[in-house]
């Protein structure tokens, strides 16, 4: 049975959750990357078993409907070894009124090692971690972080372009209601890129200038050059009309196309969080285009980075409950 | 009872003076204040006193002022009893130095009838040992579509109508509930906001809430709401007080709207002068408030607007919240802060920074909230009620939000340094708060 790469200092990462990526500093960010790298070989081989989480319990708490982020960390939970519980928290206790306080206590019980929450409300992750035992992973809250999201997407882009520096990389879309965007916003600067943001200014605020992000409204000017093509999700109920005229007028516009990507550079890449809405934000085509596309990595990708994530806090726990014991004993 | 302050400095709001003096109290009243002369005997002589009749309270050298007047305290009765009677406002109000409470309407059910009024009167005078002046809502449920019954809520004591952090949008109701106002000689205290832009938000609009991701709103919104206002009272010559003016953009339109002579006051919070929009950091509901604090640039405009005499009023905003409504997700959690016994601790800071200097503090703190609502108190006068507090401004202390008197303990200050405590508090005359 293959193992688990033992070969990152344990001190290169020194977080007991990751709630989002403005606590990381660079080198965590590489050393998340680093491993994830690794068990990349390991998902593409046949036998896809490691033992880093063995004996652990994993729960996964979703507020808020997810299929694709929710299956990734189950799958990562499970390569690893752990075990692995989903609950949806939609159908249960908070239609019952029980507080997000009461729902952690009652978690609290039960020993999880790693908890997986997504909420709507943003810093919703950050407060239950404050009353939980064990490390908590934010898999999005409200329109805060999203911080796998945002390794996954580094992951694919330093794969891509042989580096995570120095790249012009444009984010596009509804960057105002997205986590995906300010996680990345905050990775990628600190990781040394130059990031745009293209959208109409009713979804990308003046106020995101402050990020050393340049703002463009026309889509056309704001892809010249780019190495890297991120497109964002455009949630159905910001089209009728509050935020943007229509469908087809944000298509025309702000739709990621052959004309308009024929700007960015010869060898650009495409990305895309998921799920697509094909005709609105990005043209089918493009999407499923493989010298252009990485659509399909990023979800390869995600699966790694979470299991390297969890990995390395899994690894910060079982240090600091050993320090804990010792410090008893 | 006659009672003889000696020794003390006194912070006269009325003639911007802060010198050592003595204050003589007959009856409730002040009787005499003498600045730069504390022999008492000649006080005595002058007026036929014997001093065996007179307890002597000696200051030394701390400072003597006229109770603070608290526009917009809420006390959470009727209906939420739990979180705020006026048991426990008032003992929060003696031991803050508050000596007149000005309550807010919007409890559950609202204060909109005569009857509700009566009954939160009559709980105040039964539980209280400070003064209790009740608002009333401007209109029925405080939901903006009919006015309430203005000239009887008046004749039982209603000292102005306000629908709190509630706007009036409609503004053909505000307008006309304006209008009958100016006829009853009522003062309507309005929360200048647009509310179109304002709903849902939590959190100002700028770089800290994008970062954060929390819903937000333009600071911009209060000037507009202020605007609107401004413009209905040129059409009805309403007398008008805004409860929190707390953003840059909103004091060029205060300026023109009082040099064009319009009946306007404003008021801030406590909150707004002292703390910014980084103080939230991790999602600290203590401080979500409303409206949300803004960056540091509007706090130094809006104090520098209070030592100019622009903005007249400062508040606590007392809003009492029980652990529940707090301890919640940063969005869904209740907004505001218990502040009464904060309130002069939290000032003391712009007068330690060189922002304020203590008369400043008590003109917007004591005399300008008499002022507005008629009241004699306010003063450090001949005559006026002896409503008077006694403090030490230097007293250093880390802030203990379990020893608040407060049955809710939701401020901010929690756990911070702070400089400043009150010794004693007066009411007509009669001690009501003595610090161990």
């Amino acid at each position: 049975m293959p193992n688990a790469p033992t070969s990152i200092d344990p001190m290169s990462f020194n977080q007991r959750h990751l709630l989002g990526i403005e606590p990381l500093r660079p080198h965590e960010i590489t050393a998340i990357l680093d491993l994830a790298d690794s068990y990349v070989d390991l998902n593409r081989r046949a036998e896809k078993h490691a033992e880093a989480l063995h004996g652990l319990t994993q729960i996964n708490m979703f507020f808020e409907n997810s299929t694709r982020t929710q299956a990734s960390f189950e799958l990562a939970g499970k390569r690893l070894g752990a075990d692995v519980m989903n609950m949806a928290m939609q159908a249960s206790s908070i239609k019952k009124g029980e507080t997000l306080i009461d729902t952690a206590m009652t978690l609290n019980a039960m020993h999880p090692d790693l908890l997986v929450v997504r909420h709507p409300h943003s810093g919703a992750v950050d407060l239950l971690a404050q009353k939980v035992n064990c490390a908590v992973l934010n898999a999005g809250d409200g329109r805060h972080e999203h911080p796998t999201q945002a390794l996954l997407d580094a992951l694919t882009i330093r794969r891509a372009k042989g580096r995570l520096h120095r790249l012009n990389i444009a984010i596009c879309g509804d960057v105002a209601h997205s986590r995906v965007a300010r996680s990345n916003l905050i990775l990628l600067g600190k990781m040394e890129n130059r990031i745009r943001l293209i959208g109409p200014p009713t979804l990308v605020p003046s106020q995101f200038a402050e990020f050393g992000a340049e703002i463009y409204d026309d889509m056309r000017e704001g892809l010249k050059d780019v190495d890297v093509v991120m497109m964002l999700r455009l949630q159905k109920e910001r089209m009728d009309g509050g935020f943007i005229p229509s469908e087809r007028e944000y298509y025309h516009r702000y739709g990621l196309d052959a004309d308009k990507l024929a700007l960015a550079k010869p060898d650009a890449i495409v990305m895309h969080p998921g799920p697509m809405n094909r005709g609105v934000e990005i043209d089918g085509t493009i999407a499923d285009d493989i010298n252009r596309s990485v659509i399909q990595e990023q979800v390869e990708m995600g699966v790694a980075v979470r299991m390297a994530a969890m990995d390395l806090l899994a690894r910060n726990l079982r240090a600091s409950r050993q320090a804990d014991q010792h410090g008893a004993a | 009872m006659t009672l003889l302050f000696t020794n003390a400095r006194l912070i006269d709001p009325e003639a911007g003076t802060d010198s050592i003096g003595a204050v003589l109290v007959q009856n409730g009243r002040i009787a005499a204040v003498e600045k730069n002369d504390t022999n008492p005997d000649q006080l005595f002589r002058t007026r036929n006193i014997g001093a065996e009749d007179v307890t002597l309270v000696d200051c030394g050298g701390k400072c003597l002022a006229p109770g603070i007047v608290d526009i917009g305290v809420k006390v959470c009765e009727p209906g939420e009893r739990h979180k705020e009677s006026y048991k426990s406002a008032g003992l929060a109000a003696a031991a803050g130095g508050v000596t007149t409470m000005i309550t807010r309407p919007d409890t559950t059910p609202a204060i909109d009838s005569p009857e509700t009024l009566e009954f939160v009167t009559r709980r105040a005078q039964a539980d209280a040992p400070v003064n209790v002046l009740a608002m009333a809502a401007l209109t029925k449920g405080r939901e903006g579509r009919e006015m309430t019954e203005i000239g009887f809520l008046m004749d039982a004591g209603a000292v102005a109508f306000t629908d709190c952090d509630h706007v009036v949008a409609d503004t053909k109701v505000f307008s006309r509930a304006l209008t009958y106002a100016r006829s009853c000689g009522a003062l309507v205290i309005a929360h200048p906001q647009e509310p179109g832009l304002s709903k849902g938000a939590a959190a100002t609009a700028g770089k800290f809430a994008a970062l954060r991701g929390l819903p937000s709103v333009t600071p911009m919104a209060e000037r507009m709401g202020l605007d609107r206002d401004i413009a209905l009272l040129e059409m009805t010559g309403a007398k008008y007080h805004a409860d929190q003016i707390t953003t840059a953009r909103a004091l060029p339109a205060l300026e023109r709207a009082k040099a064009n002579g319009l009946d306007i006051t404003a008021g801030t919070s406590i909150h707004h002068l002292t703390l910014n929009e980084l103080d939230v950091a991790d999602y600290r509901t203590f401080f979500k408030v409303k409206p949300p604090l803004r960056s540091e640039e509007d706090r130094l405009a809006v104090i520098e607007a209070v030592r100019e005499g622009l903005i007249d009023v400062i508040s606590s905003m007392h809003t009492p919240q029980d652990e529940e409504s707090k301890r919640l997700p940063f969005e869904e959690a209740a907004a505001g802060a218990v502040a009464m016994e904060t309130l002069l601790p939290a000032a003391l800071r712009l007068y330690h920074n060189d922002q304020l200097d203590l008369p400043t503090l008590f003109r917007a703190m004591s005399l300008n909230p008499a002022k507005r609502l008629g009241l004699a108190c306010g003063r450090l006068a001949e005559g006026a009620p002896a409503d008077l507090v006694l403090f030490d401004p230097d007293s250093p202390f880390v802030m203990d939000r379990f020893a608040l008197k407060s049955k809710s303990q939701n401020t901010p200050f929690d756990g911070q340094r702070m400089q400043g405590r009150v010794l004693e508090t007066y009411v007509a005359g009669e001690p009501v708060y003595r610090r161990n």
